[in-house]
């Protein structure tokens, strides 16, 4: 019901720049996301800050997140 | 209205190092602890420190615990206490040799020793050779400092509540501390923990700026908690400004940037620290630097539409170098400031950074105020660490590396202080049965609000004052309106209005609670600015140029409910070693 919000709180992260990234997502993508990309966002917000933006930055492909990279592109665009 | 209530014999408001520290000491002595985090723990802002935990090791080159005292000191432009800088440093080397055993993978050397590497202010023999100090796990320190904590605490069954907000500190008519009241973000439900002892570990509070290096939550929670229940808040005048912020965003461009070589221009193309420092340049320190930039944004020399930023050049390295040494900055820079810096440079604004003042402590973790006969008497039951705390050991200027020593030894010491306090304190306090009134009612304001005003906009407004009146760089007519104008903002944030009013995952009204807290410390630091004259440290004057040591060497304490300042003396008189008196400080 308010899955939206519930995301929107957790991209409240201890690092400024996933902070920024994160909210961008929220503002541009999410709302266009169907239940699988919904599903992969909040797969992505489990992951360690350090990790997760590494992730985000570093662009390369890694055969384990295969499953995730529709949205992690989109978060690496915003 | 009822509320739900709790008993444990801790509570801890924060899940960073600092209130994870503190509370694994608790648990593993057997204590319940409830651990309130507006965040997953893992995720709190501590995970953003880089730099390492300093601690005199003399693993890679001779150190001494004084020598390390000394350079704190100096520092802290003789500000800070030297009572705590003297127990801090002391215990360094054994904190870090805990958190080894707890599981942290420090970097090691050859040898098998933790390696250690050089930071800016480390000093050998009391200001001889560059020191060796900082114990660091790659640029991860702080993520690996949160994760070892984390895990050795569920094992030791700490209790955490994660995603609920500390709305208000409980103070019974002694004005002894009995626990918190507490928002429960995912269902709405408003709690009260009651405690034999509350533990505030919330962190700083930069977002008061507009630009600011911190994460979104850093709202200063419990100072304003604390402010709210007539704690005063000590030497809020001091927040420490990183010159290179990316422009508009806040991000932190490290200082790694002008090492390898690169420099700032104005909007002239002019390499103008060439003249406010004619030998360091652009390596001079950070508080020099800062105020330079700041005098070139006065003065019309600044970049872009609104000649409000400078830019920090580094494509004559060389794309090979940028990409070799710089690759993270690289990524920074063009995400944020869409600027590829192989080929144009970053746009930049010194940045606040980090909160020297806060909740005033003893050495032991103990909120100290003058309430009956002494400037620092115990607030019974109420404890705090870290960046919300002033205990104060980074006095007007804070060090790198030694913000993550501060968590972990203060977090540790007001853990023992506390499972001593609690030997005597065996019962709870009578709750007071007016405990929650004073969160329910901001709550019942924020439901009922009509016609009020929008949480964003106050908030930028808010953030704008702070940026343009109380910066890097402070002038008497600034501060002298900024006083007027933040009151006229603290008055709007008592009107905000939310459109969502329901209970479930309601992010706008915890974001107007956030801003109620902001208001608090925005207001402390402003009024404690303008009444300071002198410049010491991370406070700078126009007016008053130069530290006053006959006149200024005390502590600032604000109480929020008349907005009254008053003072106390600097504890210059440390433990067992001789006191460091105040001197000229050059680097």
């Amino acid at each position: 019901m308010k899955e939206r919000e519930r995301a929107r709180w957790r991209c409240r992260r201890g690092l400024l720049e996933l902070d920024i990234v994160l909210q961008r997502f929220m503002d541009k993508h999410y709302a266009a996301l169907d239940e699988a990309g919904i599903r992969q966002f909040e797969m992505l917000l489990d992951f360690p800050d350090a990790d997760l933006w590494h992730m985000i930055v570093q662009k390369d492909e890694d055969e384990g997140k295969a499953d995730m990279q529709p949205v992690l592109r989109l978060l690496q665009s915003v | 209205m009822t509320v739900a209530r709790r008993k444990f014999d801790a509570v801890i408001v924060g899940a960073g190092g600092g209130g994870m520290r503190a509370a694994l000491q608790l648990s593993e002595a057997g204590l319940k602890v409830a651990v309130l985090s507006k965040v997953f723990p893992t995720r709190s802002h501590t995970v953003a420190a880089q730099g390492g935990i300093a601690a005199a090791l003399g693993n890679v080159t001779e150190d001494n615990w004084h020598w390390h005292m000394y350079d704190t000191v100096k520092g802290s432009d003789y500000l800070g206490d030297q009572d705590a800088i003297e127990f801090m440093c002391r215990q360094a080397s054994e904190v870090v040799y805990e958190l080894e055993h707890y599981g942290m993978p420090f970097d090691r050397l050859e040898n098998g020793k933790i390696y250690q590497r050089p930071f800016g202010g480390q000093s050998q023999n009391f200001g001889g050779a560059q020191a060796t100090r900082s114990c660091a796990v790659a640029d991860r320190t702080g993520h690996a400092m949160l994760h070892t904590l984390y895990q050795r605490n569920v094992r030791a069954n700490t209790q955490f509540f994660v995603e609920w907000m500390g709305l208000d500190l409980i103070r019974d008519e002694h004005g002894d501390v009995l626990g918190v009241s507490a928002l429960d973000i995912e269902t709405g439900e408003v709690m009260i923990l009651q405690a034999r002892a509350t533990l505030f570990a919330t962190g700083g509070g930069a977002r008061i700026f507009s630009a600011s290096t911190n994460a979104f939550i850093n709202t200063g929670d419990g100072l304003a908690m604390a402010a709210r229940a007539g704690v005063p808040l000590q030497d809020m005048e001091f927040w420490q400004f990183h010159p290179t912020g990316v422009y508009g965003v806040g991000i932190l461009i490290s200082e790694a940037v002008r090492g390898e070589g690169g420099y700032l221009l104005n909007k002239d193309g002019e390499r103008f620290m060439e003249r406010y420092a004619p030998h360091a340049k652009d390596l001079a320190s950070r508080d020099v630097v800062s105020r330079a930039m700041t005098t070139e944004i006065k003065e019309g020399r600044a970049c872009g539409r609104d000649a409000d930023h400078l830019l920090l050049k580094l494509d004559h390295l060389g794309e090979d170098v940028i990409k070799a040494r710089l690759p993270g900055i690289r990524e920074i820079a063009i995400k944020f400031a869409h600027a590829d810096p192989v080929r144009e440079p970053i746009p930049v604004v010194p940045t606040a950074h980090y909160m020297m003042g806060g909740i005033p402590t003893n050495f032991h973790g103990q909120v100290v105020a003058p309430y009956k006969t002494g400037p620092e008497e115990v607030v019974q039951g109420f404890y705090a660490v870290g960046e919300c705390a002033c205990v104060s050991v980074h006095g007007a200027n804070r060090l790198g590396t030694n913000s993550l020593l501060d968590i972990l030894v203060f977090g540790r010491a007001a853990g023992n202080q506390i499972i001593e306090d609690l030997k005597r304190n065996t019962h709870h306090k009578h709750l007071p049965g007016d405990a929650a009134d004073k969160a329910l009612a901001r709550l019942a304001r924020l439901d009922s609000q009509k016609d009020g005003e929008n949480v964003a906009q106050v908030g930028d407004m808010l953030r704008k004052t702070m940026q343009a009146h109380c910066g890097v760089f402070r002038f008497a007519d600034l501060l002298k309106q900024g006083v007027d104008k933040i009151s006229e903002v603290a008055e709007r944030v008592k009107n905000t209005e939310i459109r969502d009013k329901s209970r479930v995952f309601n992010t706008a009204r915890v974001e107007a609670l956030e801003l109620d807290n902001l208001a608090e410390v925005a207001v402390a630091t402003m009024v404690s600015a303008q009444a300071r004259k002198e410049s010491r440290g991370a406070h700078a004057r126009d007016d008053f140029p130069h530290r006053d040591d006959d006149k200024w060497l005390k502590h600032t304490l604000y109480f929020s409910e008349d907005r009254r300042l008053d003072y106390k003396p600097v504890r210059l008189k440390p433990l067992t070693v001789e006191s460091f008196p105040p001197k000229a400080r050059t680097y």
